[in-house]
């Protein structure tokens, strides 16, 4: 089922929640609400389940309108953060709860319900868990009884609120991929809501960032990741380095440097703020077209790649660099040495356009 | 070294045996003085003159007709204070409405004013001064009569329900409903198989509450019901009655009534207690 969201306006009292927002989320697509805590996600969620009515704007389901629907009628899968359960039933009542509930006429037979229920108890890995209570599982069991609970009901949309959020880390990475095979095999659209870019990036099909009440940029994980959209999104997913300059002439300065930044040939002379990632500022140990000296500050050698921090000979700025293994050990980098950065891939954003 | 350190936690953590002593003693003279002599007294007066007379005394038809009312009482306020309890508990904790501060401040009310005040209501509204007279001529009588003592006791218990319920309903949220109601619940299966469950020992602690309440209620009640003898006198008034009539050891046998009731309420609430704490733990 594809949905459809057309200029969905919603305050509570003063404070603008979601401000004319537009997006269509494909059938059979995993998209993930991506944002700040603050920015709108949760509420964007709620209002697709029908928990919360839109001051103004329309939600469709496939086209149709839902607006007169209930939320029993929109038969949508809806996770909770904290899965709210049903603290006073166990997993099998947890999970048949939404065919128990139907009206009689269409409501399966207690043999059905059973086969059901066992047959998700597999799909999560919970088998043997029927007669446990919630209280008596971790937090990934009680997430996966949960996401079983909103299967149950054969949804074809499936919203989840920070699904992952109150996991640790490896449990996490976990379910995330099991949640993405999951999607795969069953022919659902899902929406999911995350404040944690990297969640987004590695399951969604696309990415949806919000800020403020509004959509900053909606893309496949490669394009918002590659081709930020403004100074926020490039921000939010992921380490920056930030160089203040100015533009003229279709060259950037900033402090001593001169760089070619074409698009901007017909600009007047402008401030400038551009970013790097610290993937993308090479180190040399010599001078060279392109480099600032600066001093290494400190080395974190964990994992496959090193982090660098080093603070610049020209502004006394601070850069952040990532190496990788062979590359720092061919510099045999030391802390406290100087040496010379060159910011490549530049995203130069004018700051008349956007405000951070 | 270790002794020490025992030392210092001692000192740390309780007082000095002399100060500790001298308190508990306090306290449990207290109790005794104030609770446990009188309430030894109820039944040793009660049984003073045989337990031939005691069975009299409880089963004499005033005697009777007062517990019978009593219990009618109890079985018309209970529901229907049940239900409202419920009821504003529910519309107070996932509702969002104008008023919401007055409602809860008026919950409040018949704890605030003194039950003599709330008689004199009910017989300013419904006796000769208010609609009395048209009552009357419809052939409806409410006070001096039982609906009027119904009428007090259900105002005088009213609170119970609600207050037992709005903190816990509140510590539980809305978001168990949601989960049902985005499966598929209707409200009403939302409300049976989610929230009664969630909330059923609170609901009993406070419907001990409420019971206690209203079988005890003198002041009111007092006021509202004329002191028919066996038609409109409750066990509170049938004992004060007795009593004015110095007919001691039988007011003290109706009285021991009352006071095993509420010994039998107080075990029962010290169980559901325990329950109810379980109701409040969040998952």
């Amino acid at each position: 089922m594809s949905i459809e969201i057309a200029n969905i306006n919603k305050k509570f009292g003063a404070f603008t929640a979601l401000q004319d927002i537009n997006l269509t989320i494909p059938q059979g697509e995993l998209v993930a609400l991506l944002g700040p805590s603050g920015s709108g996600k949760t509420t964007l969620l709620r209002i697709i389940a029908g928990l919360e009515t839109p001051d103004s704007g329309q939600v469709s389901f496939n086209g149709k309108d839902i607006a007169d629907k209930s939320i029993q009628q929109r038969e949508v899968g809806f996770v909770f953060q904290h899965y709210a359960l049903f603290r006073h039933m166990n997993v099998f009542e947890n999970i048949a709860f939404g065919l128990k509930v139907r009206p009689r006429k269409v409501r399966p037979s207690k043999g059905e319900i059973e086969d059901k229920v066992q047959e998700l108890l597999r799909l999560v890995k919970l088998d043997g868990f029927a007669k446990r209570y919630p209280g008596q599982l971790s937090g990934g069991q009680r997430q996966r009884v949960a996401l079983a609970r909103a299967l149950a009901v054969e949804p074809e949309v499936l919203l989840l609120d920070e699904p992952f959020g109150a996991l640790d880390a490896q449990v996490r990475k976990e379910l995330r991929r099991w949640l993405r095979r999951l999607h795969d095999e069953l022919d659902v659209t899902s929406v999911f809501v995350t404040h944690d870019q990297e969640e987004a990036l590695d399951v969604a099909d696309h990415v949806v960032i919000l800020n403020k009440g509004q959509i900053e940029q909606l893309g496949t994980p490669e394009e918002v990741y590659e081709h930020p959209k403004n100074p926020f999104v490039y921000n939010f997913l992921g380490n920056v380095n930030l160089f203040h300059g100015r533009v003229q002439d279709g060259k950037l300065h900033i402090g001593s440097l001169e760089i070619d930044a074409p698009e901007y040939k017909d600009s007047p002379n402008a401030e400038a703020i551009s970013y790097v990632r610290p993937h993308d500022i090479e180190i040399a140990r010599n001078p060279g077209e392109g480099f600032i000296p600066a001093t290494i500050l400190f080395i974190r050698s964990v994992g496959y790649s090193v982090h660098l921090e080093l603070r610049r000979g020209d502004t006394e700025d601070f850069v952040e660099a990532e190496l990788s293994k062979e590359q720092y050990k061919e510099l045999g980098l030391k802390t406290g040495e100087k040496v010379f950065v060159k910011p490549t891939g530049l995203k130069i954003f004018v700051p008349e356009d956007y405000s951070i | 070294m270790g002794k020490k350190e025992i030392s210092i936690q001692e000192n740390l953590s309780t007082e000095r045996p002399l100060v500790r002593w001298l308190l508990i003693g306090a306290a449990l003279l207290f109790l005794l003085v104030m609770l446990v002599i009188p309430l030894a007294a109820v039944f040793i007066k009660a049984f003073e003159d045989g337990v031939s007379l005691y069975l009299a005394a409880v089963t004499e038809p005033a005697a009777r007709a007062a517990i019978n009312l009593t219990l009618l009482t109890l079985l018309i306020a209970l529901p229907c204070n049940t239900i409202f309890g419920l009821a504003a508990a529910w519309a107070i904790t996932k509702y969002e409405f104008k008023g919401k501060n007055i409602l809860i401040t008026l919950l409040d009310l018949p704890f605030a004013i003194s039950p003599v005040i709330a008689g004199v209501v009910f017989v300013f509204l419904f006796g000769r001064p208010g609609l009395g007279p048209w009552l009357d001529d419809m052939g409806f009588k409410i006070v001096y009569a039982i609906p009027g003592i119904v009428l007090a006791t259900i105002f005088v218990t009213f609170p119970f329900m609600a207050r037992e319920l709005i903190p816990l309903m509140q510590a539980q949220g809305t978001v168990e409903e949601e989960a049902a109601l985005i499966l598929g619940a209707s409200g009403f299966k939302t409300f049976w198989y989610i929230t009664l469950p969630n909330i059923k020992w609170g609901v009993l602690y406070g419907a001990i509450l409420t019971s206690a309440r209203a079988i005890g209620e003198f002041g009111a009640v007092s006021v509202v019901s004329g002191h028919v003898r066996g038609l409109t006198n409750t066990v509170p008034l049938h004992v004060e009655i007795l009593y004015n009539e110095y007919h001691f050891s039988a007011a003290f046998a109706v009285a021991s009534l009352l006071t095993l009731l509420a010994v039998i309420t107080l075990l029962v609430k010290s169980f559901v207690e325990g329950k109810r704490q379980n109701d409040k733990i969040q998952i």
